[in-house]
C-alpha cells in the first residue's frame, strides 16, 4: 500500500542545505500566534520526517492545538511560514487549502463522526467529498472497516458504538483519502487506559505498515512513550525541549519535562525520601540516570571493581524505550568518606551516567 | 348540525388545510435558508459576515414583532401584487407565508445552532467547502430540530389561519366566529373545536414520528 503514500516534493523550495530536507512532510518556521495579548505560538519551529511519530506534548493552554490546528489551515498564523510536503501553506485561501487538507487526515478527541451517517458513510465522506463514485466509496470504506476492526458495524450509527469503536472509525475516516500525514488532536484524552492502549497500539500498526507520518498532540506522556519516535514539549508556545522519545525521557532537561514526566520517571520511594537531610548522615542517597549506548555495558559490576569500598542499590531499575534501554539507579554510599563518595560519582560520570545527590540519611536503610 | 352547516365545516377544514399547508410549504422553502444564512453569517460561523448576519436578524424581528392581525391588512398591496386580489383563501396565503418564514427561520437556526462545532471542523478538515458543510453536516445533523420546528410552525399556522377570515379566507376560525359566535349554533362551535383538535394532534402526531425515525443521536 506504500505507493499511495509518496509525498510529491516541490523541489523549488529552498531547503537550507539538510541532505534529508526533501523527507519532511512538515516544516514549520517561527510560527507565530496571538489570541489577544496572550501568545500561543511564540515562535516555533519543528520539521516532521517522512514515516515517524511525532509527538508534541505540553500543558493544556501550551499551544498544542493551535500548533496542530495550524498544519491544515484550521488556524492562520500571524507569521511564519507552514511547509507541507515543501509547499508554503499558511497564506492559501480557503479554495486552494481545501485539496491540500485532503492530503491530511486528522482525528480528534471528541471523535466527531457525524450522527446522521452509519459508520460506513462517515468514513466514505473525505472520499465523498473528493467527488469519488459511490461503489469505490464503499469499498474503500470497507477496506478501511477491516483494517480497524470494525466490518460488523458498517451500517451500524456512531451513537451505538463504545468510545474506542468510534476512535477506530474516526481514524478509519481519516485514512480514507490515503493522506501523507496523519493528525491526531488529543486522540486518547477521552478514553480509558485500556482503549487508549488498543487505539495507540492501532496508530503503530498504521504507521509500520503504510509508513504513514503521524504528528500527534497529547498532554499524556504515556502515549508519547508508547507511540513516538520524537518528542517536543511545547510550553507558553515555544518548543522547549525536542529529541528522540528515549533521550528526553532519560534526560528532561526543562522543569516542564520533569513536571510532566513526573510519575513515569522512577522515583525514590516516598518513605526513604522522606528521611533524607541537606547535611551529612550515614549514607549519601545518589540518583543516577543512564541510557542508551552507556546503559548497555556492566556499569554496577565495574563500579565495584575499579572503585574499592562499598555501596548499596537501594532502589531502581531498567525500563526500555524504543528498544533502547533506559535506567534509574538509586545508590546509597556509605557518608563517612567523602573522597570514596567522589570516587564513585567521577567513575560514574565517566560512563556517561549522570548522578545526582539526592541527600543523606542519618541512619542506613 | 344541518346539511348545509355541515358542507360548510368541510369547506372551511378545506380551507385551513389548505392555507396552512401551502404557507407552511412556503415558509420551509424560505425559512430554512434564512435559518442557515442567520448561522452561516455569525460570529466564527462558515461565511462570517456580521454585517450581513446584523441586517438579517433586524429584518427578521421587524416581521415577528408585527401582530399577524395588523401584517395582514398592511400586506395587502403586496398580496395583491402578487395573487391578484386581495380577498379569499389563496389571497391569505401570502401574509401567512410571510409570518410564518421568518419564524421558521428563528426556529431553524436554533436547530442549525446546535450542531457541534466539531463536527463542522472535522469536515473543513477533510476538505470540505461551505456547501458540504451545509448539505453533509449542518442540515442532516439538524434534521430532527428541524421537522421539530416544522411542526410547531404548522400548528402556529393554523391558529394564525383562523385570523384570515378578516380578509375574506374562510377556513375553520372564520366559521366559528361567524356561525359558532355570532348566529349562536353552539353545535358549529364544537365541531370546530373537534377538528382543529384533530388537525393539531395529527400534525404533531406525524411529526413526533418522523422526528424519531430521523433522530441517531442516541
Amino acid at each position: 500500500m506504500n505507493q499511495h503514500f509518496t509525498a510529491s516534493v516541490d523541489t523549488t523550495d529552498p531547503t537550507h542545505g539538510r541532505p534529508d530536507a526533501s523527507q519532511d512532510v512538515v516544516r514549520l518556521v517561527e510560527l507565530k500566534r496571538r489570541f489577544g495579548v496572550t501568545a500561543a505560538l511564540d515562535g516555533v519551529s519543528l520539521t516532521v520526517r517522512k514515516g515517524e511519530i511525532l509527538g508534541i506534548i505540553g500543558r493544556s493552554g501550551a499551544g498544542k492545538s493551535t500548533l496542530i490546528r495550524c498544519l491544515n489551515g484550521l488556524e492562520r498564523p500571524d507569521s511564519g511560514e507552514v511547509f507541507i510536503e515543501g509547499r508554503e501553506i499558511s497564506r492559501l485561501g480557503e479554495r486552494d487549502l481545501q485539496p491540500l487538507r485532503r492530503r491530511i487526515g486528522m482525528i480528534f478527541q471528541h471523535f466527531n463522526l457525524l450522527s446522521a451517517k452509519t459508520v460506513e458513510d462517515n468514513v466514505a465522506l473525505p472520499l465523498k467529498i473528493e467527488g469519488r463514485p459511490k461503489a469505490e466509496r464503499l469499498a474503500r470504506a470497507a477496506e478501511l472497516l477491516d483494517l480497524v476492526g470494525l466490518s460488523e458495524k458498517a451500517k451500524a450509527y456512531p451513537a451505538s458504538l463504545s468510545g474506542g469503536q468510534k476512535q477506530r472509525v474516526g481514524i478509519a475516516r481519516a485514512l480514507a483519502a490515503r493522506p501523507a500525514l496523519l493528525l491526531s488532536d488529543e486522540a486518547t484524552s477521552a478514553l480509558d487506559p485500556e482503549t487508549t492502549r488498543s487505539i495507540l497500539a492501532l496508530l503503530k500498526d498504521i504507521n509500520r505498515q503504510l509508513g504513514l507520518t503521524i504528528l500527534l498532540i497529547t498532554h499524556e506522556m504515556e502515549v508519547i512513550r508508547s507511540i513516538a519516535d520524537r518528542v517536543a514539549v511545547i510550553d507558553a508556545g515555544r518548543i522547549v525541549e525536542e529529541g528522540p522519545v528515549w533521550s528526553v525521557f532519560a534526560d528532561p532537561r526543562s522543569d516542564i519535562t520533569r513536571s510532566l514526566l513526573g510519575a513515569i520517571r522512577p522515583q525514590l520511594p516516598a518513605e526513604l525520601a522522606a528521611r533524607l537531610v541537606p547535611g551529612a548522615g550515614a549514607e549519601t542517597i545518589l540518583r543516577v540516570d543512564v541510557a542508551g549506548e552507556a546503559a548497555r555495558g556492566p556499569l554496577l559490576s565495574d563500579l565495584a571493581a575499579i572503585v574499592p569500598g562499598p555501596f548499596r542499590l537501594v532502589h531502581g531499575g531498567i525500563d526500555h524505550i524504543q528498544e533502547q534501554p533506559v535506567g534509574t539507579l538509586f545508590l546509597s554510599v556509605p557518608g563517612s568518606d567523602a573522597r570514596h563518595l567522589a570516587e564513585v560519582i567521577t567513575f560514574l560520570k565517566s560512563r556517561q551516567a549522570r548522578v545526582e545527590v539526592l541527600g543523606h540519611v542519618a541512619h542506613p536503610v | 348540525m344541518s346539511p348545509i352547516l355541515f358542507e360548510l365545516l368541510l369547506r372551511s377544514i378545506w380551507e385551513t388545510v389548505l392555507m396552512t399547508a401551502a404557507s407552511g410549504l412556503i415558509s420551509l422553502v424560505f425559512g430554512l435558508p434564512l435559518g442557515l444564512a442567520l448561522v452561516a453569517t455569525d460570529r466564527g460561523g462558515i461565511a462570517e459576515s456580521l454585517w450581513v448576519n446584523r441586517a438579517l436578524g433586524a429584518v427578521i424581528n421587524g416581521f415577528r414583532s408585527v401582530p399577524f392581525i395588523i401584517l395582514l391588512v398592511a400586506l395587502i398591496p403586496v398580496t395583491r401584487l402578487i395573487v391578484g386580489t386581495s380577498i379569499g383563501t389563496w389571497a391569505a396565503i401570502v401574509p401567512l407565508s410571510i409570518a410564518a418564514t421568518p419564524y421558521y427561520a428563528r426556529i431553524a437556526e436554533v436547530s442549525l445552532r446546535e450542531v457541534d462545532h466539531g463536527l463542522v471542523e472535522a469536515a473543513r478538515a477533510m476538505g470540505g467547502n461551505r456547501w458540504t458543510i451545509i448539505r453533509e453536516v449542518l442540515v442532516p445533523e439538524a434534521l430532527p430540530g428541524i421537522v421539530a420546528g416544522f411542526t410547531v410552525t404548522l400548528v402556529t399556522l393554523i391558529g394564525a389561519s383562523a385570523m384570515a377570515g378578516a380578509i375574506g379566507a374562510g377556513g375553520l376560525g372564520d366559521l366559528a366566529i361567524r356561525y359558532g359566535y355570532q348566529r349562536f349554533e353552539t353545535s358549529v362551535m364544537i365541531a370546530v373545536v373537534i377538528v382543529l383538535i384533530i388537525l393539531v394532534c395529527g400534525i404533531q402526531w406525524a411529526g413526533d414520528r418522523l422526528v424519531a425515525r430521523l433522530d441517531r443521536r442516541a
